[in-house]
């Protein structure tokens, strides 16, 4: 009983441990075979299209109500200490330093990447990227490439709707409705939001989010068991595993960006 | 969906996250208070620059004529050494003399810069020689306490 329980648990690490090289395996492979991305730059454009154009609408209003529970929430706390002139400055760091990437990658991770594994979960169970590889089209190249640079693009443009629509949205509270002075909200905000420092590391971070997100959803509908039950099981591990990977990830590069 | 229809819809959200970006950058961000203007540098040495930051602003007569390049500290003299950059078109006398304040009660600290009498400006490298320190509430509560501890024994006597 005890051995069977020890040998369980190290096949448990050995299968996770594997499955980690498999998918840095793939994840050099669809970096190498980009190349021929640059002679038909249509197919990521179209790929932009699904998964921006379609993620617009959701991301918009998101950030807007995002930026509207800002105003009220963050009114409610720095009006106890006299300072509801910093309004502007609290909703806008909060965004561009945290929210406006993460939000976003969770949204996009529910949004984008379980369509991109469905997808590509569903031609994997038509056979149709074996047809494809007997045709001596690489599949990696043709199908999955252009999907992984699609959401690199398209996160960060995102995640900067994101933001500036929640500013917009904290403004709308903050100012005509509860009637914080119009030109502290923004003075302050500008005095304290710094390009590089906030806003820049608020793009870099939801570029890695991009990478994260589109590589997981991609991966797990290119490792999906090619049945019904294999397809639906690898959409929701595509949304468990990107939402964590998110998460950690974010911990991870806020450290690193603004621990001093 | 035409092809054509499809690049313009993707031309438009492209278009619409680099506007996004702009506005960040421009509205919430201080991009616009980023000066391309030349600047020389000079120095003050401080004995106690309390939460001053690199970045923060120089001003005189309250308008901003320059930013804080960099905070150093010098082991000779054990004071801090500020680098100050100065945009071109303002000069300043030789003599003026370098305060940091506090904007408000709580607000973020900077330098103010009153103008000297002397003939000869500030030019590059140039040294402030007239620095008032940050003003520390720590010490200044203990100033307080010690004073009226001090009247209290007079009373006494």
């Amino acid at each position: 009983m005890f051995t069977h329980s020890v040998a369980r648990l190290g096949a448990f690490i050995r299968i996770n441990i594997t499955g980690v090289g498999h998918a840095s395996r793939m994840f050099v492979a669809i970096v190498q075979r980009s190349g021929g991305l640059l002679k038909r730059p249509r197919l990521i454009s179209d790929q932009i299209f699904f998964l921006g154009n379609y993620s617009f609408v959701i991301i918009a209003v998101s950030g807007l109500f995002v930026g509207f529970v800002l105003g009220l929430q963050g009114y409610y706390t720095l009006n106890r200490y006299g300072s509801e002139q910093a309004l502007g400055l609290l909703v806008a760091l909060s965004l561009t330093r945290e929210l406006g990437p993460v939000v976003t990658a969770l949204l996009f991770a529910g949004r984008a990447g379980t369509s991109l594994t469905a997808e590509i979960g569903l031609m994997k169970a038509g056979e149709q990227l074996t047809a494809m590889e007997m045709m001596a089209v690489d599949p990696i190249a043709r199908v999955l490439a252009p999907r992984f640079w699609a959401g690199i693009i398209t996160m960060p443009m995102l995640a900067a709707i994101f933001s500036a629509v929640g500013v917009i949205g904290g403004y709308l509270v903050g100012v005509p409705l509860i009637g914080v002075d119009s030109g502290a909200f923004w003075s302050q905000m500008q005095g304290g939001v710094d390009v590089l420092q906030d806003v820049g590391n608020g793009v870099i971070k939801s570029i890695v989010f991009g990478i994260a997100v589109t590589f997981i959803a991609l991966y797990q509908g290119f490792e999906s068991k090619a049945t019904p039950e294999g397809v639906s099981l690898a959409t929701t591990r595509t949304v468990v595993v990107s939402s964590l990977t998110v998460l950690a990830l974010d911990f991870l590069l806020t450290a690193v960006m603004f621990s001093t | 969906m035409k092809k054509n229809a499809m690049d313009f819809w993707v031309g438009l959200f492209v278009v619409a996250g680099f506007a996004a970006l702009l506005f960040l950058a421009l509205k919430a961000g201080n991009l616009s208070a980023f000066s391309f203007t030349k600047s020389y540098s000079v120095t003050a040495q401080f004995d106690n620059i309390g939460g001053l930051k690199p970045r923060a602003p120089v001003k005189s007569a309250g308008v901003v004529v320059g930013r804080v390049a960099a905070i150093n500290f010098d082991d000779k003299t054990f004071q801090a050494k500020v680098t100050l950059n100065l945009e071109e078109g303002f000069h300043f006398p030789k003599d003026s003399s370098a305060k940091i304040l506090t904007s408000g009660l709580l607000g973020e600290q900077y330098i103010g810069l009153e103008a000297g009498g002397d003939n000869q400006n500030l030019v590059q490298g140039s040294h402030i020689t007239q620095t008032q320190s940050a003003i520390v509430l720590e010490s200044l509560i203990s100033q307080f306490l010690y004073s009226k501890a001090a009247d209290a024994g007079k009373e006494k006597n």
